[in-house]
């Protein structure tokens, strides 16, 4: 019992050995289905949503979470979507927990009932992430476009608990829900959440279609870091709480999931093996499907993981960083989306030569743009009456 | 509801790993490592120890005296770098006691 320190090392052997690209891979993010009750105006599913019809089977899911087991991830993440929309999640989650695979689910809990609630801790869930829109009801439901979303939160944040399964609240922070962040971390500890997302939107996908709508203003970003700070001390040992800063008006770019295909990957509900969840916003690559090869081979050859991965694709300026193997620079989908070009540096970055203007685009619409949403839905969104 | 309170770990405190956590040997890495959402760590040997002997049922002091008698080492020292190491781990919610008011 030399140290107690020793106990909680960082995982820094989880890490790549030195000089590898990418190493076993560590978490998955596994989207049963893109279909959803909400229409949160910041999804981050891709504005194209996959079809019912063409997502994985009950058969399909359970040989990929073996495959996944025999390549050595260790979490899965359910998500979509909303996961409680399929059926066999039961079957999943136990599939799962046979394999030796920690599952955690990520939903909105609208369509939760208690005795689902009951069934999944039966099968092995450990965990359960639920969103929040908003504290305020009304707010929440305008936010989520769903009528009644927010009572039902309540209740199936009170399943989880008396099912003994560990509860997150995941906040997803904009401009026009900022000002509740004090009553969602209140809200977070009186449901005997363990955790708190507290996550600004990033922006791609739907939440670029509303930028103007969600952007914040530099005060509300300044008082978020301090609600935050002032609540990580308040609530020591009884609420963790992890936060997603927004990089718009940083000057470094956030470290996007730990760099491409490094460590952990996205399942589409049709099968695509996709670096992160808003990959497919990037047009004219071409993602690998579970359908057509092993998650083994995918992980080590398929030609989009392999694009970005490491430091080798990078151009001027990130190539003569002294900051490339830390952030390995920033988000690839940011990047196209605000520049048209998957390769180039993050926007984030004040190096970039776009970081200026785009910034102040943005800082221009925190202060003057719409409040009125785009809802995300299957026909390509729908404008707030 | 009511609020959920800090856990000081203390000599009576009966520990157990949290619902959520998970200790388990990963065959792929040859790695002890512990699970839970967002988070894995790599307890070293003594504290995979631990973990294994704080099943709900002994006592923070059980476990230091059967640590204590197996390394044949200071009782008190042992008991000091115990509660320090599961008073860490309970910060975090990897620990929970089996009384107690976290899962
Ligand atoms: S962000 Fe909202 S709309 Fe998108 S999947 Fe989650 S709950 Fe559904
Ligand atoms: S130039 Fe590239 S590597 Fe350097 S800090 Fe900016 S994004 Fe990161």
């Amino acid at each position: 019992m030399s140290e107690t320190a020793a106990a909680e090392r960082p995982a820094a052997s989880l890490s790549p050995e030195a000089g590898r690209t990418h190493g076993l891979p560590v978490a998955v993010l596994a989207e049963l289905t893109h279909r959803c009750p909400l229409q949160c105006p910041y999804c981050s599913n891709p504005l194209e949503l996959d079809r019912p019809k063409d997502e994985l089977s009950t058969a399909e899911w359970q040989r990929v979470l073996g495959e996944m087991a025999d390549l050595g991830v260790l979490q899965v993440h359910f998500s979509g979507g909303e996961p409680v929309v399929r059926r066999d999640l039961g079957d999943l989650v136990r599939r799962a927990s046979e394999v030796g695979l920690y599952s955690n689910l990520i939903t909105s809990a609208v369509g939760l009932t208690r005795d689902r609630v009951f069934a999944l801790a039966d099968a092995g869930l450990a965990h359960v992430q639920i969103s929040f829109q908003a504290s305020d009801a009304a707010l929440a439901n305008r936010i989520g476009g769903y009528r009644h979303g927010h009572a039902q939160k309540h209740l199936a944040a009170g399943w989880v608990r008396e099912a003994g399964l560990a509860l997150t609240v995941n906040a997803v922070m904009h401009r026009q829900n900022l000002h509740e962040l004090p009553q969602i971390v209140d809200m977070a500890v009186t449901l005997g959440a363990q955790r708190l997302e507290v996550a600004n939107v990033q922006y791609y996908g739907w939440a670029l279609k509303n930028r103007a709508a969600l952007m914040p203003t530099r005060a509300q970003v300044a008082e978020c870091d301090r609600v935050v700070e002032e609540a990580r001390e308040r609530f020591r040992g009884v609420l963790t709480i992890d936060y997603v800063t927004p990089d718009y008006y940083a000057d470094r770019p956030k470290t996007c999931m730990g760099g491409w295909g490094r460590q952990v990957f996205n399942i589409s509900p049709s099968g695509k093996v996709l670096p992160c969840h808003a990959a497919e916003t990037i047009t004219g690559l071409h993602f690998d499907s579970v359908r057509d090869h092993s998650l083994g081979w995918i992980w080590e050859h398929s030609p989009a993981l392999n694009r970005y991965r490491g430091t080798d694709w990078m151009p001027a300026p990130c190539r003569s960083c002294a900051h490339k193997d830390e952030d390995f620079g920033g988000c690839r989908c940011q990047a196209f989306a605000l520049t048209g070009d998957a390769a180039a540096t993050d926007p984030a970055c004040a190096l970039s030569p776009r970081h200026a203007a785009i910034f102040r685009t943005a800082e221009v619409e925190a202060e003057t743009g719409t409040t009125r949403f785009i809802y995300r839905n299957p026909t390509g969104g729908t404008a707030e009456a | 509801m009511s609020m959920a309170e800090r856990l000081t770990i203390g000599a009576a405190t009966r520990p157990k790993l949290a619902r959520h956590a998970r200790l388990r040997f990963d065959t792929a890495r040859g790695l002890w490592l512990l699970l839970a959402p967002e988070r894995v760590l790599l307890p070293d040997p003594i504290a995979v120890e631990v973990l294994e002997l704080s099943d709900g049922i002994r006592t923070v002091r059980d476990v230091a005296e059967n640590l204590s008698q197996k390394y044949d080492a200071p009782l008190d020292r042992i008991a000091t770098d115990v509660t320090a190491m599961l008073q860490s781990l309970a910060d975090k919610g990897f620990v929970a006691a089996a009384d107690g008011v976290r899962p």
